[in-house]
Order: C-alpha cells, then structure tokens, then sequence
C-alpha cells in the first residue's frame, strides 16, 4: 500500500459491534411499524411540533458532528497545515457515515418519501425554499464525501480483492480519481460552507416562533461557525478514543496546535452570539432568570469554557483537558442547534413536545449503525494513519503490537 | 494578485457580512401585492352565533371524515383545532362575561410563508390569490407546518400516506362559479366571500357605522405583508385572545428570502468561492509537494 494508512486489523465481532447490532435491530423493528403505522404512534411529534430529534438531532446536530472532514480539510488544504494529512481519513469516514445517516434519516422523517425523486429535478425547483438548497447539497456532498473515501477501498482492492475484477477496476479508477481530486476537496470544502450556514437560515423565517434568544439574521453565520467547532471537536474526540482502543500512538500533540485555530472560531462566534444580542437591544433576555435564559447561559458557559482553556499552551497539550474540551466543544454546539430549533421553538403557548422512546430508539438505533460501520471499514481499509506495524491480514485477528517503522 | 488563503477567507467574510448586515438596496425584495383577481373572505365575530354550519358543510365539500378531536370514542365531529381532518373550526374564546367566537382557516396571506418555504412548489398561489396545495408535490417535510405563522397547515400523523391539510377556499367550487362551503352554509352571513378590495372596504365601513360594536382594527389588512382572509373582532377583545398573533406588517420571508438571496445571488458567490478554494488547494498541494521532494 502506498500510503501511510493502514487497516487495524483484529475480529470484527467485538463486544462494542454486538451491542450495537442489537441496537441496530431493535429500531430497525421500530421502523417497519412507522412505515405500517405513520409517524402519529411511532413519535412524539405534533402539529405545534412537526418537527422532533430525527430532525433536530440526526440532521442539525448530526451533520454538524460529522464536520470534521470539512473542519480538517479547511486547515490542512486551505490554511495549508499539511502535517496533519493523516487525520483526513478517519475523519472522512465519520463524515461520510454521519452525513450518509442524516439522509437516511430524512426519509424516515419525510410523509411522502415516495414524492422525494421530484426534488433533483431542477425544473421543480422553488429557488426561495432554503431547504431545498440544503437538501441538494447534502445529497451532492454524501456523494463527495464517498468518492473523497474512495482511495481507502481502492488501495485495498488493489492489493486483495475478494473478486478480479473489482481488483482491475479499482486499478483503471485510481489514477482517474487522482485527477479529479482537486476540485473534488473543493467541492468538499464549498458545499458544507453552503448548507451548515443555510441550516441556519431554515429558521429565519419563525420570526415569531423562535425565542428572541435564537432568532436573529446572525443565524446562519453562527451554523457556520458552530459546525466547525463540532466538527473538530468530533475528530479529537474521535482520534483520542480510535488511539485507545486500536492501541495507536497518541495524536494528541499533533492535534495541539489546531486547536488554536479553534479558539479563534470560539471566539469568533461567542463575539457574534453576544454582540449581535447587544446590539439588537435583547441582552436583558439573558438576565431574565426562566427557563430560556438558563438555556442560554448553559450554552455560553460549554462555548466560552474551552475557548479559554485552549488559549494555554499547557492545557493544549494535556491530552485529558484537552478530551474534556472536545466533549465541551461538542456538547455546546449540539445544545445551541437543539435550542434554535427545537427547545426555543415556541409555536403556541400550550403547545409540547418531548421525544417517545421509540423514536428516541431510532436515534440511538442509528448511532449504532455508525459505530458497526465505522468499527468494519477501519478494520478492514486503510484509514486510521499512525499505525505503525504492518497491516495485518484479516482473519489473523488481534490488534498488532506496535513494532518498529512502517 | 495572487490568490491565497487569505483570499478565500476574505471571502467567505465577505459573503457572510453580506449575509448578515446591510444588504444591497438593489436586491430587497419588493412587497408583494394581491394579485388583480384577488378573492377573499371576510369573517365578523360579532355575527357569529357558533352554529358550527360552516364546519359540516366544509367537512361535506372536502370529503373529510368526521374528528373526534381529544374525546376518544366520540363518534361525533368534535375536533378542538385544525387538525389533518379538519380545514375549517369554530372556536369559543371566554373570558369572564366576555364572549366570541372565532373561525380558524388558512388566512391565504399575501406572500405566504409555506408557499415560500417549500421545496419543489407543492404551495402555491394561483391568479386569485389562494394558497393551494398539490399533494403530488409534497414529500411531507412539514417545513410548512414550522413556518406558518398561524399554524394552519396539519398533518395526517395516524395514517402510513398522510398528506397535509388545510382550507384552499373550496377553489374546486370556486370553479364551477359557486361559493366556498363554509359561506354558503353561514346562516349569519358571519363570514362572506368577495374580491378582496370589496372586502376591504365593507369591512372598514362597519367599523366606521359602528365603532362601538368592534375592535378598532381589520385583522389581515396588513398583518404580515396582507391576508386575504379578514377579520372582525367585537370591541374589547384584541386579536390575540382569538388566536391571531401581533406578527407586525412584515412578511414572513421577506428576512429570510432576503438574506438568502443576497448571498446566492446569481450564484456568483459560490461559484467565486470555488474558484478561490481550487485554486488555493492546487498551489498548497504544489507547495508541499515541492517541500517533500526536497526533503528525499
């Protein structure tokens, strides 16, 4: 292989992997009875909230989680920090696997899935419709993000294909994929600039249903800076658990000095959420002492929490500060996105929602898939780099002991 | 002038700033205007007697089943809300001694917010100005549902091929030259059909003859940018008891389409960007690459 990823190797059913299976099967069987029965038995959702978690969570919160290959692109090809190339794979994947289950979580969500073959059509288009221009770039970019991925399954096809065939396919594309690679991780770039922020601007038009804490014309600017701070709180998180658990040297150093990059992003959207507040006149919101502003206060703290523990130089190179800042990262994000479409959406005075369990089990159900997938295709394809013994064959089983050079 | 990265960030600066602060006079939207033919219906709460008339015959044109609302068993319509069975509801607001009732349908608002939400135009208005709806467009995002301001459009949440629902102004009767079935059924003449300006004008005139019997105001003149559903209220009780919020004159997607055009516009901003981001990727790649081959 010719390049320094390399497949872990070891068993594929794990603890981890059967736990998940089961998971996996449960809402699978929950999903049969939302397609027999509808959506009215199977959640909580209502017609004051036609909206619930497979939206707010799987596709808000998910996608922006699943931005740590935009996050990682933007800093290695446009801030051109080169060093950090390895991390691009295993953050491709997640990205892939998080944003390919937003899809699929959408058509669980989607009434009339069957009438979903009408939106690419571009003569049905309505140019106004900001979901629109979300939902053709999320589907544009599943499908950049695989063909990003794709060199991790050619490498491997072309050294041991279960099939000759797909081992002389994989050999014609890969050259022909290398030619298209540049404006394709442009593309990568562009198209999550585009829908993360517009994202966003899907809530602009609930003036009068989103708490004045969260509606403001800033909304898609703070999507866009929101997501890349998830996004690459996801790949530390992710890098630090994949060393753990595959027995990989620790990347964490490596890592340090993009997180300063990310205490700009903080701050920059901590200097928007706030001074946008101020300068519409809607800070006494904040010090109302209810339920929204305790909301809010929360946020600020998960945001405002790692933006200052990043700034010292020993803190970025404690890897457990460090973990505990991308969890923040993480946490603060999600609870920004969940208030702004969900915990301060107020269409009535009486009105309610709070998700059922088995749609909460849908939820988990396809987090769970993510993780089989996720465990499968590192097992298997190179894509975790830093591991520094040979690639095992598969069937041989047991994580490598790190032996000395690649 | 080379491009870097700097480039590319003064970019994506640019074109958020455009986003967010003063957007090119040149690009507002303009107000949109009831279309010439525009239709509407006029309904006065103080002529209601809540007979409920307009709710069966409603229910009869539009093949609905019968609701029984939250009394489960019922096997009477007695629905509490507009719901996916329901275009068209009489309710009772009661305050003390003070009483009136009220008709929830689809205001059919001049630049209405689901029609500008909606992904592939299953909203729609046609050439007199009411909001339709075409199932066969819908893929049951419910996006209309969050943005409506008034909560009229509901979904069938007990079925496995739901469609959403809500009051298109009988236009299939509209068609054949008759009226909608809720004004036809009135026995009051609570709520009445007519060109919008007509409308208007009646609905002025009565607050002029009889200041003392209404609330000082027509609901849907021009709250959010113009509806062509209006409202009369009996003096002493405000809008908002009756579930017609204060949204100000403002349309709905005036902001959000606004905004989302300036950044799109022509789609020179992306397309600009992509340029950039390529060209800025090509020459770090160079760059590296030259660096690794200086390494060896």
């Amino acid at each position: 292989m010719n390049s320094h990823f390399r497949p872990v190797g070891g068993p594929i059913l794990t603890g981890t992997f059967l736990v998940s299976a089961a998971i996996f099967i449960v809402s699978v069987a929950i999903l049969i009875w939302r397609f027999i029965v509808g959506l009215g038995p199977t959640t909580a959702m209502n017609d004051l909230y036609p909206w619930g978690i497979w939206i707010t969570y799987d596709v808000v919160v998910g996608t922006a989680l699943a931005c740590g290959g935009y996050a990682v692109a933007l800093l290695c090809y446009v801030l051109n920090k080169g060093k950090y190339h390895h991390l691009i794979r295993p953050a491709i994947l997640t990205s892939a696997l998080g944003y390919s289950l937003a899809g699929v979580s959408v058509i669980i969500d989607l009434g009339r899935y069957w009438n979903v073959w009408k939106v690419p059509l571009l003569w049905n288009w309505n140019r106004n419709s900001i979901l629109l221009e979300v939902a053709i770039c999320i589907m544009t970019y599943v499908v950049v993000l695989w063909i990003e991925l794709a060199p991790a399954f050619l490498e491997k096809w072309e050294e041991d294909a279960p099939w000759q065939w797909l081992r002389n396919l994989s050999l014609k594309i890969h050259p022909w994929l290398n030619r298209i690679l540049i404006p394709l991780l442009a593309l990568g770039i562009l198209l999550p600039t585009m829908h993360q922020s517009s994202l966003g601007s899907m809530m602009l038009i609930a003036v009068h249903k989103l708490h004045k804490l969260w509606h403001t014309p800033m909304l898609p600017l703070l999507f866009l800076l929101s997501c890349i701070v998830m996004g690459y709180a996801a790949v530390v998180f992710e890098t630090a658990l994949a060393d753990k658990v595959f027995k990989l040297p620790r990347e964490t150093k490596l890592l340090a000095p993009l997180s300063v990059v990310m205490v700009v992003v903080l701050f920059a959207f901590l200097a928007v959420r706030v001074g946008d507040l101020a300068l519409r006149g809607r800070l006494g919101l904040i010090f109302r002492f209810d339920f929204y502003s305790f909301m809010f206060l929360l946020e600020m703290a998960l945001f405002v929490i790692p933006a200052v523990l990043l700034i010292f130089r020993r803190f970025r190179y404690n890897p457990g500060v460090e973990f505990l800042c991308a969890m923040m990262m993480m946490t603060a994000g999600l609870l920004y996105r969940f208030d702004a479409f969900l915990v301060g959406f107020k269409p009535a005075p009486n009105a309610a929602y709070f998700p059922s369990i088995p749609e909460m089990f849908v939820t988990l159900g396809l987090v769970a898939f993510e993780v089989m997938a996720y465990l499968f295709i590192v097992k298997i394809f190179p894509i975790l780099g830093g591991v520094t013994h040979a690639a095992p064959r598969t069937g041989h089983g047991g994580v490598g002991v790190p032996a000395s050079g690649g | 002038m080379s491009v870097t990265r700097r480039t590319v960030l003064k970019g994506m600066a640019a074109a958020a700033a455009t986003s967010v602060t003063g957007v090119p006079k040149a690009l507002a939207r303009e107000r949109k205007k009831p279309p010439a033919g525009a239709v509407g219906m006029l309904y006065d709460a103080t002529r209601c007697i809540g007979c409920k008339a307009c709710m069966v015959k409603c229910k009869e044109a539009n093949q609905l089943p019968p609701d029984p609302g939250g009394k489960m068993g019922a096997i009477y319509d007695a629905p509490d809300d507009l719901t996916g069975y329901t275009k068209n509801v009489i309710k009772l607001y009661r305050e003390g001694d003070r009483i009136s009732y009220m008709k929830a349908q689809c205001m059919h608002c001049v630049d209405p917010a689901c029609v500008s939400v909606c992904m592939i135009g299953a909203f729609r208005k046609d050439k007199q100005g009411v909001v339709t709806y075409d199932p066969g467009m819908c893929v049951g995002c419910r996006y209309c549902m969050m943005a409506c301001p008034f909560n009229v459009p509901k979904y069938q949440w007990d079925v496995a091929f739901p469609k959403i629902v809500k009051c298109e102004m009988c236009r299939h009767l509209l068609a054949e030259g008759k009226l909608p079935a809720c004004v036809e059924a009135c026995p009051r003449e609570a709520v009445i059909f007519g060109k919008l300006e007509d409308l208007k004008a009646d609905a002025r005139n009565r607050l002029a003859a009889e200041p003392g019997r209404y609330f000082p105001k027509v609901y849907g003149e021009t709250d959010g940018g113009g509806t062509q559903v209006l409202y009369l209220s009996a003096a002493g009780i405000p809008f908002e008891k009756l579930g017609l919020p204060d949204i100000g004159d403002q349309p709905l997607p005036e902001l959000s389409e606004t905004l989302q055009h300036a950044v799109y516009q022509g789609f020179v901003a992306p397309i600009v960007l992509y340029g950039a981001l390529g060209l800025v990727i090509y020459r770090n790649r160079k760059r590296q690459s030259s660096e690794e081959e200086g390494d060896k």
